[in-house]
């Protein structure tokens, strides 16, 4: 155990703490790519966090930091790429400032994942009861007989029919949402507080998504796990998160209870990206529309990074940062709830 | 030019694909042939200036369709007709790809791009009239003059998406094919490029034949929707019918479990099963083995095509009226 593990936390059970403890909490959180035309700041700022057994949905158009996000948490941030700032603490732990070598250890008893394409995520020249049992093994002092049968128990929890014959089947003998099953096994291997499922659906039929999506909600309920499951996709977020975090050119624009953020956004983004999304319900002659696209990292403009797309942005919008203030229920990065845009 | 007259119509295509071992495999292993049946008897016509979208799941064979009607695959069995175009000749068909990335020649600049078709068909002559073609085509995709001189990676996603749908319309075509057109980009832009379709189609009366798994953007663009599973299409219908009153299992299906931000259904989980393999599909109705109507008809005979008011469907549980004891999605 390093020094910073879950000391500000009260209590000397170290249970106790761990109940308490959110499940993660990312404060002020800036990551730079330093390149040869200068450092790009691909999240500025962002501070978020996760209870025990609650699914944070993290939404945003590619290029806005959410996959980056998600990568910084779990240490997997390729160079150029580093923490420039800001902290990350898992389960109460302090996780920014281990060695790859303690991360090692931390990441899969602490935190698990799941990534967008099963098929690259698992390996195909082992049984996927082999790479279960392993990871188990790894993590607990289980026999490999206890292993086995945990690994047993695991596919029939992810919905695995079966599973006793399917632990000897190799990645290629299952089918996409299978695998995507797999993978969360894999992931709960551990018993982790925290799994970050990025794009979990995203390469699945819509039929498979629906199950995947209420599958995640069962697990997270079942054993208290905290998700940050990071979508482009809103529907995915309606269906499964409690709260969601909307992402804007590497910041969070926007933060609430799911309902509250689709029926009553209040960030002038959240607000045409609600709109955007065509309705299943009723036909409409023209789509809501926001003009222009997200600006490219290294053509931010100053101030806020939506004042050029923004109907209601004023001179203040183009001079200063807004931040996270409270707004209808929720938060709101926007002067529109602080003060004014003059 | 007769408007009666549909613009497309398809009867009875089948495409098989041979997906066999090699020959050396099949003769030192014993191995039969074997042949993936994409599409499956597939009929459908598309009336002028209407948009006729085809839903499904991947592998349900939908894109093979259009690489079908676009001529880039040829069809093992069944016929292609096409309407009267324009001044008595045939009718121009061109195609937007899923991906701008890809579909785009990146050491091409923009305007050689669309200027292309305009060349390869001899639609203008001279230089300066092309390029005051291209200059027009961009203003009508809403992109400016000078980007004619630049290449694909200066433009964002749905920039690239706008070029592609220019140099489909560079050729004055009046059936396009769009196989995915959004489904690469983010919501925001997804809107825009829906609404540029939209107003494409209205001022230049253009017929779509479109391709999606999205049901909420088919919802919003078709005239007409045919689901395929499996190579066969299952149930077609003008748009508000399907989505108001869905016949076909396999619809009510996809209806009830598509992601819906306004009503989402997250208590229940659902054990809907998988699609089948098309290399081994099921006897009887494809869809048996997630159906929860099936019966032994069903896993016996394949169902026909049969209309419901204006809805065609092909379902034995339908048919027979015991489809009313599913409870209806949505």
């Amino acid at each position: 155990m390093t020094p910073a593990a879950a000391s500000q936390r009260t209590g000397t059970d170290t249970m106790a703490a761990r109940s308490a403890a959110p499940a993660l909490e990312v404060s002020n959180l800036t990551v730079e790519f330093r390149t040869r035309r200068g450092t790009l700041t691909a999240i500025d700022d962002v501070s978020m966090r996760i209870a025990p057994g609650e699914i944070l949905g993290v939404v945003g158009e590619s290029g806005a930091g959410k996959s980056i996000t998600g990568l910084a948490v779990l240490g997997l941030l390729e160079v150029p790429g580093r923490i420039a700032a800001g902290e990350i603490h898992v389960n109460g732990r302090r996780i920014d400032t281990l060695t790859e070598e303690q991360l090692t250890k931390v990441r899969g008893r602490e935190m698990g994942a799941i990534f967008q394409d099963p098929l690259t995520a698992l390996n195909p020249i082992f049984s996927i009861g082999a790479q279960l049992i392993e990871t188990i093994r790894l993590h607990t002092d289980l026999s490999k007989e206890e292993a086995r049968q945990r690994a047993i128990k695991l596919l029939r929890e992810v919905g695995i029919p079966a599973p006793e014959e399917r632990l000897d089947q190799y990645p290629h003998q299952f089918s996409g949402g299978m695998r995507q099953r797999v993978v969360i096994a894999l992931a709960l291997a551990a018993e982790p507080a925290l799994i970050i499922a990025d794009e979990p659906t995203t390469a699945l039929d819509v039929s498979i998504q629906a199950q995947i999506t209420a599958l995640l909600r069962r697990l997270c309920d079942d054993h208290q796990t905290g998700i940050m499951l990071v979508t482009h996709d809103m529907g995915v977020i309606a269906e499964t998160a409690d709260r969601v975090a909307v992402m804007y050119s590497g910041r969070v624009v926007e933060t609430g209870r799911v309902e509250d953020v689709i029926h009553d956004a209040q960030h002038p983004y959240t607000k045409g990206l609600m709109a955007a999304i065509p309705s299943l319900h009723e036909r409409v002659d023209k789509l809501a529309q926001i003009d222009g696209s997200m600006p490219r990292l290294n053509a931010r403009p100053p101030g806020c990074a939506f004042n050029a797309r923004c109907p209601a942005a004023g001179p203040r919008c183009h001079r200063d940062k807004p931040v996270l203030v409270p707004a209808g229920r929720g938060e709101a990065a926007c002067f529109l709830h602080d003060g004014g845009t003059e | 030019m007769d408007a009666a007259t549909p613009i497309l119509s398809v009867e009875n295509v089948s495409k098989e694909f041979d997906v066999s071992a090699p020959w050396l495999n099949r003769v030192l292993e014993g191995k039969p042939k074997m042949f993936v049946r994409a599409v499956d008897e597939v009929s459908f016509s598309v009336p002028r200036g209407s948009c006729f979208s085809i839903v499904g799941e991947s592998g349900c064979g939908k894109s093979t369709v259009a690489r079908l009607v676009t001529g880039l695959y040829s069809c093992s069995a069944g016929d292609i007709h096409f309407g009267e175009g324009q001044g008595g000749r045939p009718v121009r068909v061109q195609m937007i790809f899923q991906d701008p990335h890809s579909s785009l020649n990146p050491r091409w600049r923009v305007g050689n791009i669309i200027a292309e078709p305009i060349r390869e068909m001899k639609l203008r002559t001279g230089e300066a009239q092309i390029r005051a073609r291209v200059e027009e085509l961009l203003a009508t995709v809403g992109l400016a003059a000078d980007d004619a001189d630049k290449f694909p990676h200066e433009f964002s996603g749905g920039q690239r998406q706008r070029v592609s749908i220019a140099r489909a319309l560079a050729s004055e075509p009046e059936l396009l094919v769009c196989d995915e057109p959004t489904s690469a980009l983010d919501v925001s832009v997804q809107a825009q490029i829906l609404n540029l379709m939209r107003r494409l189609q209205d001022e230049l009366g253009l017929t779509y034949l479109f391709i999606s798994h999205n049901l909420s953007v088919v919802r919003h663009m078709s005239d007409t929707i045919a689901v395929m599973y499996l190579g066969r299409i299952v149930e077609m219908a003008p748009a508000e019918t399907l989505f108001n009153a869905p016949q076909h299992p396999y619809s009510r299906l996809l209806l009830g479990t598509i992601p819906d931000i306004h009503a989402p259904k997250r208590e229940r989980e659902l054990q809907s099963g998988e699609p089948p393999s098309p290399l081994n599909p099921p006897a009887g109705c494809t869809f048996n083995p997630r159906c929860p109507l099936a019966n032994d008809r069903c896993r016996r005979d394949l169902p026909n095509l049969f209309a419901v008011g204006e809805t065609s469907v092909r379902c034995h549980a339908v048919e027979e009226g015991r489809a009313q004891e599913m409870p209806s999605a949505g």
